[in-house]
């Protein structure tokens, strides 16, 4: 029975097709999230102004903006890439502005000692210093994204999400368990073994784990 | 090797409303000459890390105006090599990429490491090139801290209470470090202490200071020979010329900071002429 769907190719378009939208929608959460938080927590004419509203935009589930994407784009797949990366975008944010305003102080003046200035300060401290707080965010900024384009798959087109709604209106409950656990066990494999792989890596590296000294 | 010269300069911190500013000191002028050791000490608040971030240019002063050899001091540069009482290492880079982090920004890679390598030599690190700060010790840290100053090979070297943080054992390894450092490289040093023994111990000049109003008190020269022995009379003698001087200046600092709950007699106990007095302050 499961060999027979994997051997229709259904299953497998399917994946491929997630993976590909969330790889893509996740890499430009992480590149505006990112670039986003940079200028937020670097200027406080910025913080002041978009970071409310980014926090106001992270209270809304991405989900929310499918029907505005559908018509945006015509119904087109840009519809659930944009919801994926409303999704993760935001945590992203949050999460790298915190970093870059938490860099320690005497950090960056010692490298004003050192006579770095103004963008080499941001490169070669202030955005290494905030990694492993930006890791936190692409950590939460691929569980939202993956939830978001789960969802948004439900109601569009293509992917695992609409093979599963697909698979419900056959009445095939075989096909419907077997997508949920593909779905979770990718959610999983991510989040506790590739993520918590890296910050670990990470944070022992930063010395911001006490089993090292 | 350049002088310092130190003119007029004041610090008022600008509070929220215009009598609210607070001034830290007021007309300081001091010259430190070529390869002089000169120390900054007086009690917790009369404005020593002001001066001196003043100097390394990480701060403003509201008058006046420092010049390091012919040039006036606007902003932070390698020509000043600052070591904070922290270390202030990048935790991502190890012990050599954080003194190349200075010297790379003065040379080509290759230059950038071996002058690295040299003056972590220098400070007896050599075995601990590729490690990261979280692996080192306070006092190794310090050392790290050092080396990176002394790279960029800046003309004058400013210590802000950099053996502050350590115990003593350490901190009695790291002074025959820096004489002999200093000995080597024949560096103008301003360090900033509280520890009236540490600053007896390694300096030319010892300049007192103290608060409300912040200045500069007195200035001792320091004659005695090196390497100089703690248990000499001479050095206990100045030791308690200072402490007479400094105690005054501490238990001001105390009836201010704690208002009537202030006992001179229990003060002077704990800040008699004692002469570990500076230790624990
Ligand atoms: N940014 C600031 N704004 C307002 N006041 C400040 C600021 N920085 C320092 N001060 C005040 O200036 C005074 C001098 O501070 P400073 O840190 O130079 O003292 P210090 O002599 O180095 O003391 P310590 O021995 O405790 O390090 C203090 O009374 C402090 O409250
Ligand atoms: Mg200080």
């Amino acid at each position: 029975m499961y060999i027979g769907l994997f051997d229709t190719g259904i299953l497998a378009t399917a994946l491929a097709e997630s993976l590909q939208r969330i790889s893509i929608g996740f890499s430009l959460a992480l590149l505006i999230g990112g670039l986003l938080g940079v200028i937020i927590g670097v200027s406080k004419l910025a913080d002041e102004t978009l970071g409310s509203l980014v926090i106001a935009l992270q209270s809304v589930p991405s989900i929310v903006w499918l029907p505005i994407a559908l018509v945006l784009f015509q119904g087109g797949a840009g519809a659930i890439y944009f919801v994926v990366i409303l999704g993760g975008t935001w945590a992203m944010t949050l999460n790298v502005r915190m970093g870059i305003k938490n860099v320690q102080p005497i950090l960056i003046r010692a490298a004003k000692t050192m006579g770095y200035k103004n963008s080499e300060l941001i490169w070669k401290v202030m955005l290494p210093a905030s990694i492993p707080s930006a890791l936190t965010g692409a950590r939460l900024a691929w569980a939202f994204g993956w939830r978001a384009l789960m969802a948004a798959e439900l109601i569009g087109r293509g992917g695992l999400g609409r093979t599963l709604m697909d698979a419900r209106d056959f009445f095939n409950m075989d096909l419907v368990v077997a997508i949920m656990i593909i779905i979770s066990c990718i959610g999983l494999i991510v989040e506790y073994f590739i993520f918590s792989k890296i910050e670990k890596k990470v944070l022992s590296r930063w010395g911001l784990t006490n089993s090292a000294s | 090797m350049e002088k310092v010269a130190i003119n007029h300069v004041e610090k008022t911190f600008p509070g929220k409303s215009k009598n609210e500013s607070f001034t830290v000191f007021k007309d300081i002028s001091l010259t430190v000459a070529p390869g002089e050791f000169v120390s900054l000490l007086g009690p917790s608040g009369c404005g020593k890390s002001t001066l001196l971030n003043i100097v390394a240019g990480l701060d403003q002063a509201t008058e006046g105006d420092v010049t390091v050899g012919t040039e006036k001091i606007k902003s932070p540069g390698s020509d000043r090599g600052v070591v904070f009482q922290e270390a202030a290492l990048m935790p991502w880079l190890t012990v050599l990429e954080n003194v190349m982090l200075a010297t790379k920004k003065k040379m080509n890679k290759e230059d950038a490491k071996s002058s690295a390598e040299k003056y972590l030599k220098l400070v007896h690190l050599s075995k601990f090139l590729h490690s990261y700060p979280h692996e080192l010790s306070g006092g190794m840290k310090q050392r790290v801290a050092i080396a990176r100053a002394l790279s960029m090979d800046p003309k004058v070297l400013l210590m802000d209470e950099p053996f502050g943080a350590l115990d003593e054992q350490t901190r009695m390894m790291l002074h025959r470090e820096v004489q002999f450092i200093w000995e080597e490289t024949k560096k103008t040093i301003l360090f900033v202490t509280h520890n009236i023994r540490e600053s007896i111990l390694l300096s030319d000049r010892i300049v007192l200071m103290g608060t409300r109003p912040g200045g500069i008190r007195k200035i001792y020269s320091v004659d005695l020979p090196r390497p100089r022995d703690p248990a000499s009379p001479e050095f206990i003698q100045l030791e308690q010329d200072i402490m007479s001087i400094l105690g005054g200046e501490i238990e001001k600092v105390m009836k201010e900071e704690m208002g009537d709950d202030f006992n001179s007699k229990k003060a002077s106990l704990l800040y008699g002429t004692d002469r570990n007095m500076g230790n624990h302050i």
